[in-house]
């Protein structure tokens, strides 16, 4: 979706601001909020959290906190899979007679947990239909639901400089449709092409693209 | 939020849908397991051994799971390396990708809608906020976090570090240059 969220090469946004000695969270709830993002039942499809928050109102999105909006996507996920109700959310009480679940995180498994060693890497349908060193052009897509195909990349061309496998298709994943994966490249574009005569000969940004948002140049 | 958050949590303490006590440990976790300090050892034992700097360039995966660095938002691990005539930068344009089992948990300003817009455009200009002045005729290459790709820039070992053990070089090793958002 073509949100606020995907803000690469905006101008306009302010100063960037650096706090020394920054702790990882600046107030309880945060790390709170952090805690239970990460040991919810709603916690496996991450890209379903990420589509969450882009879909918060662009005004909102960009008043709000990065831990508001973890806040208010994990609220939001926490409804609609029905696990709880805005009053029990209201009120920091159960319904009466509410059902009693197991937690699916127990303490004594959180170390193990977080740092297991994952993997997107899925076995791929079809053999890459790229190779290391062609020359790639983004296609102009505009989907209304999750992408990760940065609005300033579509329509231009680059080279690919790595393949790392099929991986899990955030479009598909965020939308409950299944892990679908594709084969994923690392592409070099030239700062001239994506920005113009103006940006500096010498630079370029890498971005890790999807087969389906690639289409030869 | 305060008041808001302690109310969801009761509510899924209550019915069962998580663990305080998990809660607490993954807290726990973020604050003093994971950090900055991790990847300066990556970086530090990067300086000082060529096998692992080599094993960290073909896989830099199992090259950090190697000093036991593993798990979420490091699944997949690519290592940067600034030489005289590259210089590189990561962002995530989408969202705030950081690799956590090597740096914790993302500062503010990374997370920012200042920095997330101009990172990619004007990387030069970012690079001049930072205070930091790149050396002439220098390549800036920017990495966009937009998969789960996570990088780790490997800055250049400092001049006159020869004598230094591998504790002392990660000494000289901050969250900034490894980000690349400052240099050694």
């Amino acid at each position: 979706m073509n949100g606020v969220h995907d803000m690469g090469g905006m101008h306009g946004l302010g100063p960037i601001v650096a706090e020394p000695d920054e702790p990882p969270f600046h107030h309880r709830w945060e790390a709170r909020v952090h805690a239970m993002t990460l040991a919810s039942p709603t916690r496996s499809n991450i890209d379903a959290g990420r589509h969450r928050r882009e879909l918060i109102p662009g005004p909102d999105y960009l008043a709000m906190s990065y831990y508001e909006k973890w806040f208010r996507s994990l609220a939001e996920l926490l409804l609609e899979a029905g696990l709880v109700t805005p009053q029990e959310m209201a009120e920091g009480e159960a319904a009466a007679g509410a059902p009693r679940a197991e937690p699916l995180l127990k303490a004594e498994a959180v170390a193990t947990v977080l740092t297991r060693p994952g993997s997107y890497v899925r076995a791929a349908a079809t053999r890459p239909a790229f190779r290391l060193g062609e020359t790639v052009r983004c296609r102009n897509l505009n989907p209304t639901g999750h992408t990760r195909l940065p609005r300033y990349a579509r329509g231009h061309a680059g080279e690919v400089v790595a393949w790392r496998g099929a991986q899990v298709f955030p479009d598909a994943n965020a939308s409950g449709l299944g892990e679908q994966p594709h084969h994923l490249y690392t592409v070099r574009f030239t700062a001239r092409e994506l920005w113009g005569e103006a940006a500096d000969a010498r630079d370029s940004v890498c971005l890790d693209l999807w087969e389906p948002y690639l289409e030869p140049a | 939020m305060e008041l808001r958050v302690k109310a969801l949590e009761s509510v899924l303490v209550e019915k069962g849908l998580v663990d305080p006590a998990a809660l607490d440990a993954i807290v726990d976790h973020y604050q003093h397991k994971v950090g900055p300090r991790n990847g300066a050892r990556v970086v530090a034992k990067a300086w000082s051994d060529p096998a692992f700097r080599g094993r960290l360039e073909t896989d830099a995966t199992a090259a950090i799971a190697e000093l036991g660095y593993t798990g979420r938002q490091g699944e997949h691990m690519v290592a940067l390396f600034n030489t005289p005539s590259l210089h590189n930068m990561v962002v995530c344009t989408l969202c705030s990708c950081y690799p956590w089992p090597v740096l914790g948990l993302p500062p503010v300003w990374y997370k920012s809608a200042p920095y997330r817009s101009r990172a990619v455009i004007d990387p030069r200009g970012v690079l001049a906020e930072f205070g930091v002045s790149l050396p002439q005729g220098i390549e800036v290459r920017v990495w966009d976090s937009t998969a789960e790709v996570r990088y780790l820039v490997i800055p250049e070992r400092p001049a006159g570090t020869e004598r230094l053990s591998e504790a002392e070089l990660a000494a000289l090793v901050t969250r900034d240059g490894m980000i690349g958002t400052a240099r050694l």
